[in-house]
């Protein structure tokens, strides 16, 4: 829970609601860029951001990104990551 | 050094360990007059026991672990009070899943999900607006939980929630900060420390100038670390050569994600959103002085403790940690977790009877999963 993961955002789903489409390690779902939010938000598209529960905290540069996502794996966390996104999409279904 | 040829930079890493080597040399820290040094962040914790960093290091750097796991440090009360709110037929209960297996005194809110009540693993406080949107009939309540790190997500939620004008999702808050645990600890007598790791993800949203009453009052060094074990050396490495040179300042190893002001937009959030309780309740530690955040009036109606009359406020509080339990003698380094009469019989991973069995952050997880396996691996060289 504590460890932001590195996601690629992809998209800008709404942006009234500074929502955009990131790909974290493969999968996509959708992310609030408020923290991180550009005058033009489409200028985020392309850019690597360090993802906690669902918000982009930061910006930060591909290199860092492929590290802390190696790091990550190391210690689990990314698979754990991974595993409560599908539990939060089951879990809008009430299908837990 | 078996370990490091595990590193991504295992030539990078044997250099750090050479020279925090002779730094311990030039300091005259030995096994039996150790540096003390603590790593505040849970996830360091973990990261330290994965790597086998305290193995690798010198004897003369003894690691002190931390109050940095917000599960581990969630007192039993609070656990009964979600448990209460959970069991209501209207509630739709959605929170974290580290969170589910904490023992409360009657169940832990993975029991109470078997005994019938609606409560959801949610990856993210949004995942909780969307189920608030999709059931506009049922109560929707989010176990906001965390230091600062999650504190914004929560905040930026409920501002989105009186935007919509649902009327149908509150928050259950527990957020926490870092800075007055630490400066409980340093007023604690009994303590031994002489430098800290300072938490990267925390540090990213709050910035560095938090720490500085560390440095400035208590005459101790801190350096934010990244997350990498190589991160977790070199800020090792950094903290040994304040103490060599007798500085006490605050550093930053993880400048590529902190900045030394934070994260504005985070920053006003929280301030919108919440202000300082008096007092909060910490698991080991006790009562401390503004350590937690509630929901400020002016949204009220999102403030799950007003809305179900539950927590702080509502009756007396202290709940008696279970028997035998040695969480807090733990977490102030008093013991290592191997000390605590409950380690590995009472209380293991799948039956937990302390926090800091429950989640992998735990010093007790961490030494559990991994302390166990490397001294087997040491028994069989
Ligand atoms: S072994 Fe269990 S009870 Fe003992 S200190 Fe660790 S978590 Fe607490």
């Amino acid at each position: 829970m504590c460890l932001g993961i590195p996601g690629q955002i992809v998209e800008i789903t709404d942006a009234n609601r500074l929502m955009a489409l990131a790909d974290i390690s493969g999968v996509r779902r959708e992310v609030s860029v408020a923290c991180v939010a550009t005058p033009d938000l489409c200028d985020l598209i392309g850019e690597w951001a360090l993802i906690h529960v669902g918000f982009a905290m930061s910006v930060i540069d591909a290199d860092e990104a492929e590290k802390t996502l190696e790091a990550l794996r190391g210690l689990g966390e990314a698979q754990e990551t991974l595993e409560a996104m599908a539990e939060g999409a089951s879990a809008l279904e009430g299908t837990q | 050094m078996r370990y490091v040829e595990e590193f991504r930079d295992p030539v990078a890493a044997k250099a750090v360990l050479a020279a925090i080597e002779t730094v311990v040399q030039e300091i005259g820290a030995t096994a039996e007059k150790p540096v003390h040094i603590m790593e505040i962040c849970g996830g360091h914790t973990h990261a330290i026991f994965r790597y086998g960093l305290d193995r690798l290091t010198p004897k003369g750097i003894e690691f002190i672990h931390g109050p940095g796991c917000p599960v581990c440090v969630l007192p039993m009360s609070r656990i009964d009070e979600c448990v209460e709110i959970a069991e209501r037929p209207e509630v739709i209960f959605c929170t974290f899943g580290d969170a589910m297996r904490v023992p409360g005194t009657r169940k832990s809110l993975m029991q109470a999900k078997a005994d019938g009540a609606d409560i959801r693993m949610v990856y993210s406080p949004l995942d909780a607006l969307e189920i608030a949107r999709r059931n506009p009939e049922r109560e929707v309540v989010f176990f906001g939980l965390g230091f600062e790190t999650t504190t914004p997500s929560t905040a930026l939620s409920i501002q989105q929630a009186a935007r919509e004008e649902l009327r149908n999702f509150s928050v259950f808050c527990n957020h926490i900060t870092v800075p007055p645990p630490i400066k409980a600890l340093l007023d604690d007598p009994h303590m031994v420390l002489d430098g800290f790791v300072g938490p990267g993800h925390v540090s990213m949203v709050i910035g560095t100038h938090p720490y500085d009453f560390i440095a400035e009052t208590y005459g101790k060094p801190i350096v934010v670390a990244g997350f990498e074990p190589l991160d977790l050396l070199q800020s090792v490495l950094m903290v040994l050569h304040q103490i060599r040179d007798g500085r006490a300042e605050v550093e930053n190893q993880y400048a590529r994600v902190v900045p030394e002001h934070g994260n504005p937009v985070s920053l006003a959030a929280i301030e919108d959103v919440y202000e300082p309780r008096r007092t909060f309740e910490w698991r080991g530690l006790g009562e401390i002085d503004a350590s937690g955040l509630r929901i400020r009036s002016k949204y009220a109606a999102f403030d799950a403790e007003e809305r179900f009359g539950v927590g702080y406020g509502a009756g007396p509080r202290l709940v008696s940690e279970p028997e035998g339990c040695a969480c807090g003698q733990v977490m102030t380094g008093r013991i290592k977790p191997t000390g605590c009469p409950q380690y590995g019989t009472g209380c293991t991973p799948e039956m937990p009877l302390g926090a800091l069995m429950v989640s992998s952050e735990g010093a007790c997880a961490a030494y559990y999963q991994y302390g166990a396996t490397d001294e087997r691996l040491e028994a069989v060289e």
